[in-house]
């Protein structure tokens, strides 16, 4: 069970109490994200479509690393590790 | 090309740059970028490049100047409100360097006009403000092998990536589909810091002039993500997907759609199998 810091971007800061940068556990992504759940429900469902699957417009980071290439949800994490969600946007 | 003693004197500021030179300066006054969007990245885009000394910048916007774009978008004053937005980015940038061509394409990119647009332009900006159109700039330049600069940005956050075509990462490997049209506010919906935008446009200006100049490293396969409530900048990878539709080994779009007509289509609408 790792313990790591996970970076929120604006649009999901709604649900985290404007906190850009919370703590969370987990010993992989989607661990990770049911624990996200529990502390800031809603959540899930913005990172989620209704197959289960990280929406395609969002994308989460290990560390540096884009979790889509490597093994996606089951993706393991380690204490430290730095979780970043990535949406897509628009705005110019 | 031989630098007048007004320019000599006029970019003695960069000229002086380890690497950069007359010669580098040459580069610069020969190159030709097209800015997509004359709004808030546009902006600081267009004023940096026209103080660079970029020899022709060519603008895309079909807008006129209203009061609620002056929070931000610096290409244009409050006498400008009103005027077409193409039109009063000239006025500014050639009135901060006479040397600077600047050709106004008063229109929409769609995916009739955008190859014939983009062909004469050595690198693209994008600043546009809505994600069909960021697809087809994406898309465009893929197909015309033209390098691209991306940035977007939202609230209080901006993001920067640089696309080389077949060789760096492109847009869709980064994010396959787009949000919905719900989940998709725009800076009227949704707001925006205004110098948010600044702090991305000028890294896209930044990153255009580094690839003029064929100086430092580029966001080639990397995005650059920046919060301004906590002033962090952090930079993440972006592979090249061997899945890209657009892209990759088996490329499923070969020519350009107006994504507009396909965000209403529920079933694969981006050709990805």
């Amino acid at each position: 069970m790792a313990i790591v810091k996970v970076r929120v971007p604006t649009p999901l800061q709604k649900l985290t109490g404007n906190c850009p940068e919370v703590q969370a556990k987990g010993v992989n992504i989607q661990e990770l994200i049911d624990d996200l759940e529990d502390k800031f429900p809603g959540i899930k469902e913005r990172l989620y479509d209704e197959t289960g699957q990280v929406r395609r417009f969002i994308n989460i980071y290990v560390n540096e690393e884009d979790v889509r290439f490597l093994q996606q949800d089951k993706t393991s994490l380690k204490d430290g590790d730095e979780v970043s969600i990535i949406p897509a946007i628009a705005g110019g | 090309m031989v630098l007048r003693e007004d320019q000599i004197e006029r970019y003695s500021r960069q000229i002086i740059l380890p690497g950069m030179g007359g010669k580098g300066q040459e580069k610069l006054l020969d190159a030709k970028v097209l800015i997509i969007g004359a709004g808030g990245l546009g902006s600081p885009a267009g004023l940096y490049l026209a103080s660079a000394g970029i020899g022709t910048i060519g603008i895309v916007d079909s807008d006129k100047v209203e009061l609620n774009n002056l929070q931000r978008q610096i290409l244009h004053s409050s006498s400008n409100v009103g005027m077409y937005k193409v039109e009063s980015a000239k006025e500014k940038m050639t009135g901060i360097n006479p040397d600077v061509k600047v050709i106004n394409h008063n229109l929409r990119v769609d995916s009739k006009n955008i190859s014939d647009i983009i062909r004469d332009y050595d690198i693209v900006i994008d600043g546009s403000d809505n994600f069909p159109t960021r697809y087809l700039v994406n898309d465009a330049c893929v197909l015309n092998g033209k390098p691209l600069s991306h940035g977007g940005i939202f609230r209080f956050d901006g993001q920067v990536i640089t696309i080389l075509p077949h060789e760096s990462a492109c847009y869709r490997c980064l994010f396959p589909e787009p949000p919905p049209p719900g989940l998709a506010p725009s800076c009227q919906e949704a707001g925006i810091l205004g110098a948010v935008a600044g702090v991305i446009g000028t890294i896209q200006a930044n990153e255009v002039l580094k690839y003029i100049l064929g100086i430092g490293d580029l966001l080639a396969g990397k995005l650059l993500v920046f919060s301004a409530l906590d002033s962090s900048f952090r930079q993440v990878k972006v592979p090249r997907d061997a899945k890209c539709p657009i892209c990759g080994e088996n490329p499923t779009v070969t020519e350009l759609i107006d994504y507009e007509r396909f965000c209403s289509l529920r079933k694969n609408p981006f050709g990805r199998s």
